[in-house]
């Protein structure tokens, strides 16, 4: 009986698996040409617009570029580890689309295919604890680098990944509290179901996470790890070729996964603004289920133009400056959020 | 002290408030900003399809001129070697044979006449120098290269076309600035 396998759904799944993936890395590369331009427009310039209609190959372009550089390992570094540290970065950055519900359940061949790879009981658990590996990446590769000024990124990258998260937890443990379970489709579909985004409720716990994703993403103005001028782009200095891509990449990736979780979180998924979708596919409109992923990306590209946004206006802050808005600004108020949130969920269900 | 000017600014030193301190309020000021310049005209000039105008004033590759016969005008007099503070000329005068007479104007002329490129500072000390209108500094500059030996023009690359054969082309290199002499 245990050898009964499903093979459809094993079919199934690894087909959602190579989608979304391949998903991710596309939208990763676009984030590049998006980068590029929007910082371009912030500053009256153009940006890339040569290689092919406005600039849209860009992307190819600088893979193309990547490829094709020199790959050099330092000769005093950790062999090993310093292979391993890009990895790392980018399969911890890979890992957590899993867990993201994608959309509802839409109907393919007959079968119904739920949009989402695995809903496992302790979704936002599972990314929490995938996206802290990703210190790891920063770590290891600035250790191996056995250069100081990678040293010293990394354990500014470290200390201030560890920082943020805390403040991350407890703004998030406030959400819980009033969804009542870690599971991210429940999460969306509770949203969906009431109409109401979790961000309405949670407004002030919502700001402590975004800026904590800014932090756990190394994006300006927590871009410390990489300080490009006092530390030389720090971690990865050392790095070239795709060693260095993957580094990049895997930024882009956390970027758009940290967007998604987001958008799932506090502004309902996959959910259609104004729409009631239970409705419609009451009376039979399940192709509305395939507006639902589209939605979502619209939510995110929204996320990811903040992102950038915020990168091109605002300059890095000082260490001190980090480490006091981290524990002395972030965690006390993540902590008020917290128990005023509890409170209230108290005193209204009595 | 008497103050320079009114526009100076005390130092505000006491610490931020707390929500200040947040900085959010002026974060959300400064992307204020940066989403103003986003929908703003651009700046940039998109170069080989699109050329910035130059200045009448502007200086750049100098063309040896011809009157309106389509003769040289330089008599490899030396002046503007002489006035060039670079040192970019180098020239080796010839005379002029019989039946050469319309080549060039004076009886002496330029059988090699080379500038340097890469010494040349445009300065246009040359053409204030010259007696005899030969040489301009038009509106064109220097292409990229890959070779210093390039960047040496000699008579082909400097003389101005023809202004009877190719009068268009003429016109084009002589620009608004190269003044086309009629009669001696
Ligand atoms: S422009 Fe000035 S530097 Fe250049 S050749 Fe003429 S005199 Fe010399
Ligand atoms: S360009 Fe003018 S100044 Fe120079 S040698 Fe010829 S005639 Fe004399």
């Amino acid at each position: 009986m245990l050898l009964a396998i499903d093979w459809l759904l094993l079919l199934e799944k690894l087909v959602l698996i190579v989608i979304i993936v391949s998903v991710s890395l596309v939208i990763a590369m676009y984030e590049t040409y998006a980068e590029r331009k929007i910082a371009a427009f912030m500053q009256d310039r153009r940006g890339p617009n040569r290689a092919g209609p406005f600039g849209l190959l860009q992307p190819l372009a600088d893979g193309g570029k990547l490829f094709f550089k020199e790959e050099i390992i330092p000769n005093t570094s950790n062999k090993f580890l310093f292979i391993l540290g890009p990895c790392l970065a980018m399969m911890t950055a890979m890992m957590t689309s899993a867990v993201i519900p994608w959309g509802g359940t839409v109907a393919v061949f007959g079968r119904s295919v739920s949009l989402q790879i695995a809903d496992i009981n302790i979704g936002i658990l599972f990314v929490f604890g995938v996206v802290s590996m990703g210190v790891y990446g920063i770590m290891i590769g600035g250790w191996a680098s056995n250069n100081k000024f990678s040293l010293l990124a990394a354990l500014r990258g470290a200390s201030q990944m560890i920082s943020y998260e805390l403040a991350m937890g407890l703004s998030l443990i406030a959400l819980l509290m009033m969804t009542g379970s870690l599971r991210l489709s429940v999460i969306v579909d509770q949203q969906m179901t009431s109409g109401v985004w979790n961000v309405v409720y949670q407004p002030l716990g919502f700001l402590i996470f975004l800026v904590c994703a800014f932090a756990e993403c190394n994006r300006t103005p927590f871009d410390l790890p990489e300080a490009e001028n006092e530390l030389n782009f720090g971690y990865h200095q050392e790095y070239s070729s795709m060693k260095l891509g993957f580094y990049l990449f895997a930024e882009y990736i956390n970027m758009f996964i940290s967007s998604v979780i987001m958008a799932t979180l506090y502004f309902g998924g996959y959910d259609i603004p104004f729409v009631n979708e239970a409705a419609l596919i009451a009376k039979g409109n399940n192709w509305i289920q395939w507006i639902g992923p589209l939605v979502l990306i619209i939510k995110v590209g929204f996320f990811i133009f903040l992102f950038m946004w915020v990168r091109w206006t605002i300059p890095r802050f000082r260490y001190d400056q980090l480490m006091n808005l981290g524990w002395k600004k972030l965690i006390p108020l993540a902590l008020l959020n917290m128990v005023l949130t509890g409170a209230l969920v108290l005193w209204l269900k009595k | 002290m008497e103050r320079l000017t009114n526009r100076a600014k005390a130092v505000e030193r006491k610490p931020m408030t707390f929500l200040e301190s947040l900085y959010l309020w002026n974060i959300a000021k400064g992307m204020g900003i940066t989403l103003k310049h986003f929908f703003k005209k651009k700046a940039t000039i998109s170069y080989p399809e699109q050329k910035r105008e130059f200045s009448p004033v502007f200086r750049g590759l100098h063309v040896l001129n011809r009157d309106e016969e389509g003769r040289e005008n330089c008599t490899a007099c030396g002046l503007c070697a002489v006035a060039c503070p670079a040192e970019a000329i180098t020239m080796e005068a010839a005379e002029r044979l019989p039946g050469e007479e319309n080549l060039y104007r004076e009886e002496k002329y330029a059988a090699k006449y080379e500038i340097n490129m890469l010494r040349c500072i445009f300065c246009g000390l040359c053409e204030e120098a010259c007696p005899k209108d030969a040489i301009y500094l038009s509106e064109t500059f220097a292409p990229a290269n890959y070779q210093r030996q390039t960047f040496i023009y000699g008579k082909p690359d400097l003389l101005i076309p023809h202004p009877k054969e190719e009068p268009e082309l003429y016109a084009k290199a002589a620009g608004g600035r190269v003044v086309v002499k009629t009669g001696n």
